[in-house]
């Protein structure tokens, strides 16, 4: 008889005898382990979102670098001065800051969006005890901190300027000072557009990312891709955006049907706004999203109806944030009521039997 | 009809009492520990909001426009034997969940969203059915915010928050991102 060791290597014979000479290596489970770790998963996310900042550059010029670079910084300094010991290398800072940079207008004050970076940490994540035990989505809660304290500057959105170089905005106005009057046009998203004046426009142009709206959120096609890269790698759980794609196709789809000249189409629904962005690297941050199969359909499908609901009925013209963060606070209230069964249990309790 | 059901809508999500008004704050806090305990003060709110609504539209209708003078006191007079009479019947029925509601159970009493409730009712000048309908947002609405709240407390019992943040801290942040979660909702069914 052989047992194989631990370590691969045939043990021979494990008589008597040659019991005092068997040398066997204790070692606690798991076995098994895969290469990946968190620091690069999260490194292969900042990777991914790369694609995204570069065509951002290049619709929105410096501006966009500027600022994504100072959500980035606000982030990461948040997460070094007060997070654990050597936090800030596993990248999930990094993340947050770009993503928050990316959901903000190009012309945004720099000063404010680096204020939002450090919300986001610091409230949305550090407060909680760090990665892995938030419950929002640090830079969701950013943002919408940023929303309900800065509520004119995160919603005025340049046009494209003359030439490339040419600043999107005041982003270098001081804090707490009100930013110059912009020589900048300012013009609306294409679901302001849809909201307050009715106007469509075109799909193509919300596909490869040629309109009005936040640094990063407009390429859908791009994002689409980019996401797609990490649901390949399992990254990301692919039924969260596909729960939410298909809800909202299926939601606005429905009403387009009933009033095609009242309600959006639904692929406008789908490319417009930050619902690309959002249901790609918001909704799946692995730490705020349901951990169950079941739960990540229900998950989606709540921020699809709940997204519709907002951009259709609502006050605002876009709900992408808010759907999540509504959702987030849901999530643990999901992974309560559907846990699966465990093997060999009956599928319903027996009459009679309490708890 | 869907006039009523706007009514239930927005008094839940819209304007939630807790979380869009703030009001109704100390049973947020003080009994928001375990999801079963907060699903059953949510109840009891519900109960003694419904019965306010009844009791409201009553006073409204036959009492106060001969003696306006009259209406906090008598307002106040009804939620707090209406509260009373919660508290003896859960008292008899659920020893446990008297034990558990604690003090916040004849708190109720003094929990402004109900008389919250009861002034908003009047100003809007709801009739019977409206002040039902409002009545049960309103709970269900702060049910919702006590359930939300306790979940997410639950999750974060076995996290390491820092020691500045434990217990209370935590729990204020935590409403405050709900209710900046909830701002989402504003304007939503006004159009």
């Amino acid at each position: 008889m052989s047992v194989p060791g631990p370590d691969g290597r045939r043990a021979t014979s494990p008589d008597l005898d040659s019991m005092a000479e068997l040398r066997l290596r204790i070692a606690a489970s798991p076995h098994l382990r895969s290469s990946h770790s968190t620091p690069r998963i999260m490194w292969n996310v900042v990777g991914s979102l790369v694609p995204i900042l570069a065509v951002a550059t290049y619709y929105f010029g410096p501006s966009a670098l500027l600022v994504v670079g100072a959500a980035t910084i606000g982030a990461v300094l948040t997460e070094r001065l007060f997070g654990r010991k050597g936090s800030t290398g596993d990248g999930s800072a990094v993340i947050t800051g770009l993503l928050l940079g990316l959901i903000l207008p190009p012309g945004f004050p720099m000063w404010m969006a680096f204020l939002g970076g450090v919300f986001g940490i610091a409230f949305g994540k550090l407060i909680f005890g760090g990665l892995g035990q938030n419950v929002f989505n640090p830079a969701l809660l950013g943002r919408a901190f940023l929303q309900a304290a800065f509520p004119i500057a995160i919603t005025t959105w340049p046009v494209q300027p003359a030439t490339w170089w040419s600043l999107r905005g005041d982003n270098f106005a001081l804090p707490l000072m009100s930013p110059s009057a912009p020589d900048i046009a300012t013009g609306a998203t294409p679901l302001g557009l849809m909201k307050f004046e009715g106007l469509p426009t075109g799909t193509w142009d919300l596909m490869i990312g040629s309109t009005a709206g936040s640094i990063g959120e407009t390429a859908g096609l791009l994002i689409l891709l980019c996401g797609g890269y990490l649901a390949l790698r399992k990254y990301l759980d692919w039924r969260i955006p596909a729960s939410i794609f298909l809800t909202v196709l299926a939601f606005s789809g429905v009403l387009y049907a009933i009033g095609p000249d009242r309600f959006p189409n639904p692929l406008f629904m789908l490319f417009s706004g930050g619902l690309m962005l959002g249901a790609m690297y918001m909704a799946t941050d692995m730490v705020t999203s349901p951990v169950t199969p079941a739960g990540a359909w229900i998950f989606g499908a709540g921020i699809g109806l709940l997204v519709v609901l907002i951009r259709v009925w609502g006050g605002l013209p876009e709900g992408v944030m808010y759907a999540i963060l509504f959702m987030n606070a849901l999530v643990p209230f999901i992974n309560r009521t559907t846990q699966p069964r465990v093997f060999g249990k009956p599928r319903r309790k027996p009459k009679g039997a309490e708890a | 009809m869907g006039e009523l059901f706007w009514i239930l809508l927005s008094a839940m999500l819209v304007n939630n009492f807790t979380l869009h008004l703030f009001l109704g704050l100390c049973p947020f806090m003080g009994v928001s520990a375990k999801v079963e305990t907060a699903l059953r003060m949510g109840l009891a709110n519900i109960f003694v909001l419904v019965t306010t609504s009844v009791c409201v539209w009553f006073l409204n209708t036959f009492v106060l426009p001969h003696a306006p003078y009259l209406r906090l006191i008598s307002f106040i007079v009804v939620i707090a034997s209406f509260v009373q009479i919660t508290e003896m019947a859960i008292k008899k029925f659920s020893p446990t969940l008297f034990r558990q509601l604690g003090i916040f159970l004849p708190l109720i009493t003094t929990n402004c969203a109900i008389l919250g409730y009861a002034i908003f009712n009047t100003n809007r000048g709801y009739d019977f059915l409206e002040g039902l309908m409002f009545a049960l947002g309103a709970g269900l609405g702060l049910t919702l915010a006590l359930v939300l709240m306790a979940s997410i407390r639950e999750t974060t019992e076995t996290a390491s928050v820092p020691a500045a943040a434990r217990n209370m801290g935590l729990v204020l942040i935590i409403a405050g991102s709900l209710s900046l979660a909830f701002m989402g909702f504003a304007g939503l069914f006004t159009a």
